[in-house]
């Protein structure tokens, strides 16, 4: 079967309840979004109630490229008053 | 959920190193697996590594789509509603393992229907003790005692796997599975203990024919297995095939005493000094004529598999000729 | 085993139609476990089957219940499945129909048709829907928590294999034909339905549940829209009648009976 003629790869992201962050839980294929949908369900949210499941084309999704990490992520690491540790306050108004 | 030392094949060939930067490549990347660091999808790897890792994770996948067949056998004659729903789940749960296991494979680069083109030409294997029939209820009991059992020691391992999505399914796999053993062991210990002399023999006879390729599932010792050596320098293989094997047998020989069956093997005897059971010689020249193609069900097995992909070809063309013929924001590929 | 026996209760029977409609279409889709056309659906079928026999089970457990009250043994779930006669099961003839895509199959074949079973389960699943959402409000507090939970399952289903006959009726040229033919078998056996008779008049009188009659209209409007947006139309009216739900079968649910009671048959009172 040619590559023309696959389901297209999704990922798919659960958040299991509200309050919390969607998760990456892995892929499936589908032939469209709606059915993306209700597989994401079926495969992903078995055994827990997920409040909200998002698919997304695998296509459509752009990574950063590992060999890039030193570029986008390091410089974080020299930044250091970005931390809220880096101010130091009286202890009266420490809580923030 | 059923893997098998899958270290049938022969080595791959090492492609000899090319470049310095690769070389530089190299080392890293043995560095970080020597660190017990993860390797993620868009990580530089060998070529070696990726090609393993794809065999690898593909056959489990085909493990546990093949695996539905057997225990599929007996859902339509299930002899309670919960035994029927609970066999159900179960199976769906193979469906579902043997999707995470595609998708992790699906990183490195192969497609699903690759995948699907090598089980069905019978370039791809899978756990060879599919291949034999189930016979009776209480195989269906057995296959989640000894098989869906021996499955589980060799797959906690591999939850620490250094290639982070094979290790995620895996986490995600093993955290299902603990059900699949107990509800099979259950379903025997009822019928041992509160059942008929007819149930009784019907568990002891299938213990008889599943006892064998069950431990046989550990795949060959050690010594024969060439690929071991070089799983184990990859991180992807955590634990010796004989070493799974014992601990397999330790555990079986105690869970077969609480149900009051018999093992097979008249060589079974404790050894002290060991602090492991003995156990008999493998008949080793069953396993390979079923991993050859021998068994009593491969053909039927993997005809079936074919059958359902080249039947439902119809229906996934549709689907896509559907999705394409939407206004753009719903198309496919 | 020697078979279990009724007693003539017109709520007892009318909730074993809805548990034998349940089981015996949940039987059906079990038949698809490791031959559907693609993995996601093979999960989304046998989930399906799951689903239903969560439902006959409540139901059937409660049936017992019932027929104690009518001055019978109050049959468990199994006794109910695995013990009655052929003659005592009043499913709707549409959910023992095989899974196949021709009228000469007799037996279970494997893979079935897709378009047979994706159109069946979106006929039986809207039925069930309407059924559940005034069994909701029935006077029977059991019946009505049992609808409340089958409601959403039935909703899901709905919606899942309508999709389904969307995609198909309206994907390729032969994904229609195949769909199309599935249509003109399957109708038929819609009628029955929506047929009232003596027992869902005693329904509707106690206030247990809806005459299967007032179900009709609003499925029509639902199945005509989906057939509608599958760019199907809907098959005329037929004098076919079929009577699975007062115990006359097809030729199919003998076999289908053999194979699912086979065990309890073979080793009669044990536990399993």
């Amino acid at each position: 079967m040619s590559a023309q003629q696959e389901w297209p790869l999704w990922e798919v992201f659960v958040r299991s309840r509200a309050g919390l962050d969607h998760k990456h839980c892995g892929s499936l294929h589908a032939p469209d979004a709606a059915m993306a949908i209700q597989m994401a369900r079926e495969v992903y949210t078995r055994r827990q109630e997920g409040s909200s499941v998002w698919v997304v084309k695998a296509s459509d999704i752009t990574a950063s490229d590992p060999r890039d990490k030193d570029m986008y992520f390091d410089p974080m690491e020299d930044k250091v008053y970005r931390h809220p540790t880096f101010y130091k306050l009286p202890d009266a108004v420490d809580h923030m | 959920m059923y893997t098998q030392a899958m270290d049938t094949q022969g080595p791959e060939a090492r492609k000899a190193v090319r470049t310095a930067e690769e070389a530089v490549l190299q080392e890293r990347f043995d560095e970080r697996i020597d660190a017990g660091e993860f390797i993620e999808a868009k990580d530089w790897m060998p070529e070696d590594y990726r090609k393993t890792l794809i065999r690898q994770i593909s056959q489990h996948a085909h493990s546990e789509i093949v695996g539905m067949l057997p225990e599929g056998n007996w859902v339509t004659r299930a002899p309670t509603l919960k035994r029927k729903a609970i066999l159900l789940a179960k199976i769906q749960d193979e469906g579902g393992h043997g999707l995470y296991l595609y998708s992790a494979a699906e990183t490195l680069g192969i497609s699903r229907d690759q995948m699907f083109e090598a089980l069905h030409s019978g370039k791809a294997k899978y756990s060879s003790i599919f291949n034999y029939p189930t016979l009776s209820w209480a195989d269906v009991g057995v296959i989640g005692w000894l098989v869906d059992g021996a499955a589980i020691m060799n797959q906690v391992p591999i939850c620490r796997c250094s290639y982070a999505p094979y290790a995620r399914a895996m986490i995600r796999i093993c955290r299902e599975e603990s059900f699949h053993q107990r509800q099979g062991y259950d379903a025997l210990l009822t019928m041992m203990r509160e059942g008929t002399d007819g149930q009784r023999a019907m568990v002891q006879d299938a213990v008889n024919r599943w006892w064998w390729p069950s431990i046989m599932m550990f795949g060959p010792h050690d010594a024969d297995s060439p690929n071991s050596a070089q799983g184990m320098r990859w991180g992807i293989k955590r634990v010796s095939n004989d070493d799974l094997r014992q601990k397999f047998v330790d555990a079986a020989v105690e869970q077969a005493k609480v149900l009051g069956v018999t093992l097979p093997d008249p060589d079974l005897k404790w050894n002290d000094e060991r602090g492991h059971w003995d156990f008999g010689a493998i008949d080793w020249s069953e396993f390979w004529a079923v991993v050859g193609g021998n068994g009593p069900c491969n053909k039927e097995r993997l005809a079936t598999r074919v059958r359902a992909w080249e039947e439902g070809r119809w229906v996934r063309e549709a689907a896509l000729a559907h999705a394409r013929k939407q206004p753009s924001k719903q198309e496919a590929a | 085993m020697t078979s279990i026996t009724l007693k003539p209760s017109a709520e007892v029977r009318y909730v074993l139609r809805l548990a034998d409609a349940a089981l015996i279409l949940s039987q059906r889709l079990s038949e698809w476990c490791g031959h559907a056309p693609v993995l996601e659906e093979d999960i989304a079928l046998t989930n399906m089957a799951l689903d239903l026999v969560g439902q006959s089970r409540a139901l059937l457990t409660h049936a017992g219940q019932l027929h104690a009250r009518a001055g019978g043994p109050s049959y468990d779930e199994d006794q109910w499945a695995f013990l009655r006669e052929e003659r005592d099961f009043f499913n709707p003839t549409i959910c023992e129909l095989p899974n196949s895509a021709d009228d000469a199959a007799h037996v279970r074949s494997r893979p079935g048709d897709f378009a047979f079973t994706v159109l069946r389960n979106l006929m039986v699943a809207t039925w069930l829907k309407q059924a559940w959402t005034r069994l909701a409000q029935s006077t029977d507090p059991e019946i009505a928590a049992i609808a409340a939970k089958a409601l959403k399952e039935a909703r899901y289903h709905q919606q899942h294999n309508g999709d389904w006959v969307v995609r198909l009726g309206d994907g390729t040229e032969e994904s229609r034909a195949r769909m199309q033919r599935a249509l003109q078998r399957l109708w038929p056996y819609v009628s029955e339905l929506f047929e009232d008779d003596a027992i869902d008049e005693a329904a509707a009188a106690a206030g247990l549940g809806p005459r299967s009659s007032e179900l009709r209209e609003a499925w029509d409007a639902e199945i005509t829209a989906v057939l509608a947006e599958a760019t199907m139309s809907v098959p005329g009216q037929s004098p076919f009648r079929s009577t699975g739900r007062r115990g006359v079968h097809s030729e199919h649910m003998g076999y289908l009976l053999a194979e699912m009671q086979s065990l309890q048959r073979a080793h009669p009172g044990t536990v399993w």
